[in-house]
């Protein structure tokens, strides 16, 4: 009977595995300093492991063989095995690490300190502090160009998006946007970057050649006090047609058209929604749910939300591997 | 301008404060090296082109307060001086990549008419935003000798409703919340509460009795009911307040025996005097709420949201201490000056003035939603905070309490009521 049972258990998620892979979700816990992992199959919890104090950023490095976390009141960036989830090192980071961002071809990683007003370039490899770049107050948002020559700080209080030459580690330009920008994402062709205004509660689209602004994503939400939408997270899908956009305590997260930068639909996730990511093949999307303490389950193609998973106090980051 | 890294931290100088000081903290002098930095190769930033100047001139009356009750409630000497020094700070650094340069000016004295001459020496050399720190009759002189001249006043201190109403001045903005704001953020949390019955207990100094106007008007207005109402006398020798618990512990109960029916007491002792000795000790056992217990404030150092916690560690590395709801108030005074500065481009008086003035401008101030200023009499609305000497309890406005343009005009005197004319022909 439990060998059936099991087979046909086994059998089911064979099924299922053809529709969406099965891939690892970690999600940082900022309030109890945990990582939560989740299946992307099953959507269940498998693990919860300890890591450092206030975790916020969270990525992978070396195809994805290290999980990397922000451990902010830490003052490090923690790196654990993705598979064994054992601990591997800490790198130099700088005061506070809140975000990073790492270089696409694999190395350095650009981490914002939002305490010290420095964005620092930390070589993953040996572990070193290759510059420190000076930047507006309470960095944050962190992207790099798909082609790996533009790096685009912002910062919260100082309210820029800071254009950032990666071969000289020097500054380029500093963009005014709306106020408390919290993220940047390029669009996969490179030629755009878009930034979130949490207080501003729009989208900045600054085209990165001549780095001027083109274009601001508002947003607008029938019963939903204006000041509640603020815009965090944001995730361009690979081909560049649509933008998925975290808007805090508004609850929602905005599916956004990329070339007319027009609001499709606003999707109702939990409560106090800021980061996304998607799983490796697109299907699914994740998004931390920082208040009411789960994650929601997006599925990309129908535009639903199909599940939220509980996991730790105060869900910030997500990152998700391809195994 | 090559700069080392380590030139760039936040400042740990602590303030040389006297009288009449004068203390010009230019970029340099304030950033002082902090911990030494591995890495200081790539600090270079491009200079702006040519870097201009705009002068902020803090002016602090030197008031002889009594001292509160509490030993931890004994303010620090640089109180309002460290949040400006923040906000100076932090406006230097966006400033430095647009080619802005804010200073900090400092006028101190215990004697308004010396504030009033020196501010105007400073308005006639070019310094053209003042924040002040003085008592209410000292704002309206201030803005009076400033009133045809080149100048913007910040009132960062003074809760007094008249200043933003009889009394209103169009070259005066106001930053602190008023006793109104306070009141109301107060009265919607008791009534969401649906503490609805209050005990009010004033004491006899004119702010605790304007404090318990606000508090009458916050009852009317959101249908809360004083059903006792009693004046407390400080007097020296009435074993009622002079310290020590035996005394405190067998006096406070007999002073609030005997009132009706009620959910809260109320307490209007803006100078800390005897509202600590209310709570435990009270007749009946009712939370304690008002100028003590819970408070409306527009700041705690334990706020946490909205990002609150890299400002108050900011703060903590800069003044060693937490910060005080006076602090916020100067810091959110400094900050708007530079906002305005940032987003107009402009370093000239005239420019930030009409930026500040317009509908455009909304500064972020930590409180999850963008603060702008009411253009029928130039105070910063603002949500304010209920909350405990440990934590934050809530925020108001509350859930529920609505508003035909922005709730957060639920709070203090709005639009309709307002008897500020100076503004008018400004809207």
């Amino acid at each position: 009977m439990m060998w059936l049972k099991s087979f046909l258990l086994m059998g089911a998620s064979v099924v299922f595995a053809t529709n969406a892979g099965a891939y690892t979700v970690f999600v940082s816990n900022e309030k109890d300093n945990t990582v939560s992992i989740i299946d992307s199959k099953t959507l269940a919890v498998t693990k919860t492991i300890k890591v450092g104090q206030r975790p916020r950023g969270i990525t992978l490095a070396k195809d994805g063989q290290w999980l990397l976390i922000c451990a902010s009141d830490d003052n490090t960036v923690q790196v654990f095995d993705a598979k064994t989830l054992d601990f591997i090192k800490n790198l130099p980071s700088g005061p506070d690490p809140e975000l990073f961002i790492l270089h696409p071809k694999g190395n350095p990683l650009y981490i914002a300190n939002e305490d010290d007003n420095i964005v620092t370039v930390v070589d993953i490899e040996k572990g070193s502090v290759l510059a420190e770049i000076p930047v507006g107050v309470e960095p944050e948002g962190m992207g790099v160009s798909p082609d790996g020559t533009i790096l685009v700080n912002t910062s919260e209080t100082t309210n820029m998006a800071h254009f950032i030459d990666t071969e000289s580690n020097k500054t380029l330009d500093h963009v005014l946007v709306d106020a408390r920008p919290r993220y940047a994402e390029f669009t996969p062709d490179g030629s755009q970057v878009w930034v979130s205004s949490e207080i501003g509660g729009t989208v900045s689209v600054i085209d990165v050649k001549t780095r001027k602004p083109v274009g601001k994503v508002s947003f607008q939400i029938n019963g939903v006090n204006a000041d509640a939408i603020q815009p965090v997270g944001i995730r361009i899908t690979k081909d560049g047609k649509k933008a998925f956009v975290a808007l805090g305590p508004a609850n929602r997260v905005a599916v956004v058209d990329v070339a007319t930068m027009k609001v499709e639909r606003y999707l109702l996730v939990g409560q106090r929604v800021w980061q996304l990511a998607f799983t490796p093949d697109e299907k699914l999307l994740f998004t931390t749910n920082g208040t009411s303490n789960d994650v929601s389950v997006i599925d990309v193609e129908k535009l639903r939300v199909t599940k939220s998973v509980k996991v730790g106090r105060y869900p910030w980051g997500v990152v998700i591997a391809p195994f | 301008m090559e700069e080392c890294e380590a030139d760039r931290r936040p400042p740990r100088v602590k303030a040389r404060t006297r009288r009449m000081a004068h203390l010009s903290l230019t970029i340099g002098a304030l950033l002082l090296a902090g911990a030494p930095v591995e890495v200081c190769a790539q600090s270079a930033q491009q200079p702006a082109a040519q870097t201009k100047t705009i002068d902020i001139v803090l002016v602090r009356e030197m008031i002889d307060r009594p001292p509160p009750l509490s030993l931890l409630d004994i303010p620090p000497t640089d109180e309002g001086v460290a949040g400006a020094k923040l906000a100076i700070a932090d406006n230097n650094n966006t400033g430095r990549f647009l080619g802005q340069e804010f200073r900090l000016d400092i006028i101190e004295s215990a004697r308004a008419d010396e504030l009033v001459s020196e501010a105007e020496k400073r308005v006639a050399a070019g310094q053209h935003f003042l924040v002040l720190a003085v008592r209410p009759q000292t704002v309206l002189l201030l803005a009076d000798a400033l009133r045809e001249k080149e100048a913007l006043l910040f009132n960062a201190g003074a809760p007094d409703e008249s200043l933003r109403e009889e009394e209103c001045r169009a070259n005066v903005l106001h930053t602190s919340p008023s006793r109104a704001m306070l009141a109301d953020a107060l009265a919607q949390y008791l009534v969401w509460k649906q503490w609805r019955r209050w005990f009010l207990i004033v004491g006899q100094r004119p702010e605790d009795v304007a404090y318990a106007d606000a508090v009458r008007r916050a009852a009317k207005r959101f249908g809360a009911r004083i059903v006792e109402e009693r004046a407390f006398p400080v007097e020296t020798g009435s074993r009622r307040a002079d310290g020590g618990h035996e005394q405190v512990q067998q006096q406070i109960p007999l002073f609030t025996q005997n009132a009706p029916a009620h959910d809260v007491v109320v307490v209007a002792d803006e100078s800390e005097q005897f509202g600590e000795y209310l709570p435990y000790r009270t007749w009946d056992p009712r939370p304690v709420v008002g100028t003590q217990g819970l408070t409306p404030t527009s700041w705690h150092p334990a706020l946490e949201q909205w990002g609150g916690t890299q400002f108050q560690n900011r703060f903590r590395r800069s003044a060693n201490r937490t910060m005080r709801p006076f602090d916020y108030d100067v810091w959110l005074a400094v900050r708007s000056i530079g906002e305005a500065a940032t987003r107009r481009g402009s370093t000239t008086f005239a420019d930030i003035e009409a930026y500040l003035r317009s509908a455009a401008f909304e500064v972020a101030g930590f409180k999850g939603q963008k603060l702008t200023f009411r253009d029928w009499n130039g105070q910063l609305r603002q949500p304010i905070l209920i909350a405990t000497p440990k934590l934050p309890v809530s925020v108001s406005p509350q859930p529920g309490f609505l508003h035909q343009f922005s709730v957060l005009d639920t709070l203090g005197v709005d639009r309709p009521e307002t008897k500020c004319k100076a503004w008018e022909r400004r809207i």
